[in-house]
């Protein structure tokens, strides 16, 4: 049987999920045995080099560079994953929806108490090179087709891997209660 | 600052933290608002926490932690509202103070608010200013009153429509409301003089005896799910405790639903008399009528109408001479809050706080207003039981159906010629009554406000009982030419999304996200996934704690059961997904704060 390829990507996210990623721990030599990664953090691929299996999806939409990440993703993949909070529900980064964007810019770059003296000419960000902000943190369901949701901050390493191992076997995925209890 | 007010308002009610909402509404109305420097006044005088305090102001529509204007315009956003007219009103309203609906004028003078349903709609677009109803406003009577609070007239005196009938013309009142009452039975029927019952009948009946005749009628609770009064009142005379209470719910917050208000307006006695019967049914020896802020303007007028039983011995001290038989009544207010009809989180805010429900059980008999037993009955329900004494309840069960004994006081509003109040038997179909209230080319009938059932032409012939069709009341018609999902379903949602207490996660967010797909679905950008999702989602509303939240998703469900055709026309065909996310439009804000061309 041919490997599965994944592709793995952080948009809006702190890596926590790729981190939990890695404590699967021992059983990534398992995974290596199963998947072949293309895309992503875990083996530094910055561009798509084939089509892939499966694309996990860590973090929310916040700007233009992530819209388009993900919308490659869904164009590569033919099953995209949403792993961890953000991705599913926009989590901490969308705590700045409630906010007016222009007021999150004067915070970030011109009144935040680390840049208030650094930023005399008072400038906020505008070189084209930059990514555009959007007016609020997307989940990503709501920029593409998302197939799955692995609830979590971050997802317990062994419900990815379970789920992992499922989408890869093509066996039914076990969820015991232990993996997706959270108090 | 001024401390000493404070002080004398929290004085009037002995400190007494369970009366905060009190204290809470005479602040707002002595300042216009509620300053934040007096929650730790208040929270020190009451002996509470300034938190518990705060989360009390917050929860409710009226109390305000702003400055509101010299004069606070309030004006209705409900769905009849709007099919009134609402927009231009709003408008005219904007034009001529020069700011937007949530903001106050720069010189302080006019603040405009949305507010839901103010129980008048049969007579909209209504408006609350200060307390004030105004009803059947029109841009030219906006830009009237805006003249005159510009010239500094008192708000009595903004009113150029002439009081309404009735006792809404009363000095204690001086109201433009008006009652059309359109249709009466036996309970508006003026075939009875207030006090009878507790005057005459009350000294030949034990306590038991009236349960028994209660429960021999079969009358059910009037606030819409119908449990058994007569047995609501057995369970409470059981119930263990020194001291109960007898609430009355005048809370009527479903959008549609303004009998109550007639109710109180021309048959307080009655009401009154109805508690009172409760009281003695049960062994309660303390009253409350919880009434909505909205009502406000009654309050004079009310407390007036106690005093006169008062003297006539029909409350107090061995009432009607019956030794032993001690009740009083007093009103209780609440601050904008629909949840606060459902009977748990209307003891909640009656006792100073939020308006959160209960869990249950505990039922309010055993565990009610300050933990000790309570009745909770619908004014229309008290005012049933004090007719079913003085006629019978063999009289009374000759009228209605098998399950749903005696009338119902409908509120008709929407499209047709004859708004208002009908009492009606149960067991009229929906064509009777649309029949009755002269409406025509009817494409759809809101039964039972926005938690009820939207209902098409081909149920039409259903009937209202509490086995077919159940309703608290409220009754709107739509015609032919009605925006169903856009003017109808979408309001709805907004309403539930404005009125969940929070508590539960599904209530505080399905509505939200049904709406969203709503919105998604009449921008174009639906597909049949999203059919299947709004078909789907709500199933989990029902682990909801209180009746709001399990119905909070029912303008979706219904509309979508019976208006499929509605939703599947403006469905993409040959496209199975369609996030409706534009780029464009995402980034538009932040490239004009920090001065950049979008490039996509």
């Amino acid at each position: 049987m041919r490997k599965k390829i994944i592709a793995t990507t952080s948009l809006a996210g702190c890596f926590g999920c790729h981190m939990s990623f890695l404590d699967i721990d021992e059983r990534i030599l398992d995974l290596i045995e199963l998947v072949e990664f293309d895309k992503s953090p875990i083996d530094d691929i910055k561009k798509f080099t084939r089509e892939c299996d499966i694309g996990l999806i860590e973090g929310g939409v916040c700007n233009s560079e992530n819209v388009e990440v993900l919308k490659e993703f869904r164009r590569h993949c033919k099953v995209l994953v949403s792993f961890g909070e953000c991705a599913i529900m926009g989590g901490l980064p969308a705590l700045r929806n409630t906010v007016p964007i222009r007021e999150c810019f004067e915070e970030a770059y011109l009144h935040g108490p680390s840049v208030e003296e650094a930023n005399e000419e008072m400038i906020l960000p505008n070189d084209e090179e930059l990514p555009m902000i959007l007016d609020k943190v997307y989940p990503c369901h709501e920029v593409v087709k998302i197939d799955y949701f692995l609830p979590g901050c971050p997802p317990r390493a062994d419900l990815i891997w379970n789920t992992l191992y499922a989408l890869v076997t093509g066996e039914e995925v076990k969820i015991p209660y232990e993996v997706i209890k959270y108090d | 600052m001024d401390t000493k007010w404070i002080e004398k308002t929290v004085d009037r009610y002995g400190r007494d933290k369970t009366r905060l909402m009190d204290i809470l509404i005479e602040m707002q109305q002595e300042k216009g608002y509620i300053p934040s420097d007096t929650l730790p006044v208040i929270a020190r005088l009451t002996g509470i926490s300034q938190a518990w305090v705060e989360q009390t102001v917050s929860f409710y529509h009226f109390f305000r932690r702003e400055p509101s204007g010299r004069y606070a315009v309030f004006l209705n956003n409900s769905v009849v509202a709007n099919m009134m007219g609402r927009e231009k009103v709003a408008r005219a309203f904007e034009e001529e103070t020069g700011c937007r609906f949530g903001e106050v004028s720069e010189d302080g003078l006019i603040g405009l608010f949305d507010t839901s349903c103010i129980g008048m709609s049969d007579q909209e677009p209504a408006a609350l200013i200060n307390g004030k109803v105004f009803t059947r406003l029109t841009p030219f009577r906006v830009r009237e009153i805006v003249r005159n609070m510009r010239a500094g007239k008192p708000v009595e005196e903004l009113s150029t429509s002439g009081y309404g009938g009735g006792s809404n013309a009363l000095p204690l009142i001086r109201a433009e409301v008006r009652n059309n009452i359109q249709r009466k039975g036996l309970l508006l029927e003026e075939n009875y003089e207030t006090g009878t019952v507790l005057r005459e009948k009350l000294r030949l009946l034990t306590p038991e005896e009236v349960i028994w005749e209660v429960k021999l009628s079969e009358l059910r609770g009037r606030g819409g799910a119908g449990f058994p009064t007569g047995l609501k009142w057995e369970f409470c005379r059981r119930a263990k405790g020194e001291k109960k209470y007898i609430f009355c719910n005048a809370d009527e917050g479903e959008p549609g639903t303004f009998k109550d208000r007639v109710l109180l307006t021309e048959y307080p006695g009655l009401v009154f008399e109805g508690m009172t019967l409760a009281a003695y049914a049960v062994g309660a020896s303390e009253g409350i009528l919880y009434i909505r802020y909205e009502y406000k303007y009654l309050e004079r007028y009310l407390n007036h109408v106690l005093e006169e039983m008062r003297k006539k011995n029909l409350l107090g001290k061995n009432i009607a001479g019956i030794e032993g038989f001690d009740f009083d009544i007093r009103l209780q207010y609440g601050a904008g809050a629909y949840v606060c009809g459902e009977e748990s989180a209307l003891l909640e805010s009656a006792e100073g706080k939020r308006g959160e429900p209960r869990f249950k059980p505990p039922f309010p008999v055993e565990k009610g207003y300050l933990g000790r037993p309570t009745i909770i009955n619908n004014v229309e329900t008290l005012c049933s039981a004090v007719k079913i004494l003085y006629f019978g309840s063999e009289w009374y069960r000759t009228m209605g159906t098998e399950d749903s004994r005696g009338t119902k006081v409908l509120s008709i509003s929407g499209d047709c010629r004859y708004p208002g109040i009908y009492e009606l038997e149960w067991g009229y179909t929906v064509n009777d009554i649309l029949d009755m209230a002269g409406a025509d080319e009817v494409q759809a009938v809101q039964v039972g406000g926005p938690s009820g059932t939207l209902i098409s032409p081909e149920e039409f012939s259903r009937i209202i009982c509490y086995k077919d069709l159940a309703t608290g009341g409220s009754f709107i018609i739509f015609n032919n030419h009605r925006d169903i999902l856009r003017d109808v379903v979408h309001n709805f949602m907004e309403f539930f999304i404005d009125e969940s207490c929070g508590s539960c996660v599904p209530c505080r967010n399905m509505p939200w996200l049904l709406k969203q797909k709503l919105e998604k679905i009449l921008n174009g950008h639906g597909v049949w996934k999203d059919l299947e999702d709004l078909e789907k989602w709500p199933a989990i509303m029902k682990i909801n704690r209180c009746g709001l939240g399990q119905t909070a998703a029912n303008p979706v469900i219904t509309s979508l059961r019976n208006f499929r055709a509605l939703y599947e026309e403006k469905i993409q065909k040959g496209r199975s997904f369609d996030e409706g996310f534009d780029l464009e439009k995402a980034v538009e804000e932040s490239c004009e704060v920090v001065g950049r061309i979008p490039l996509i």
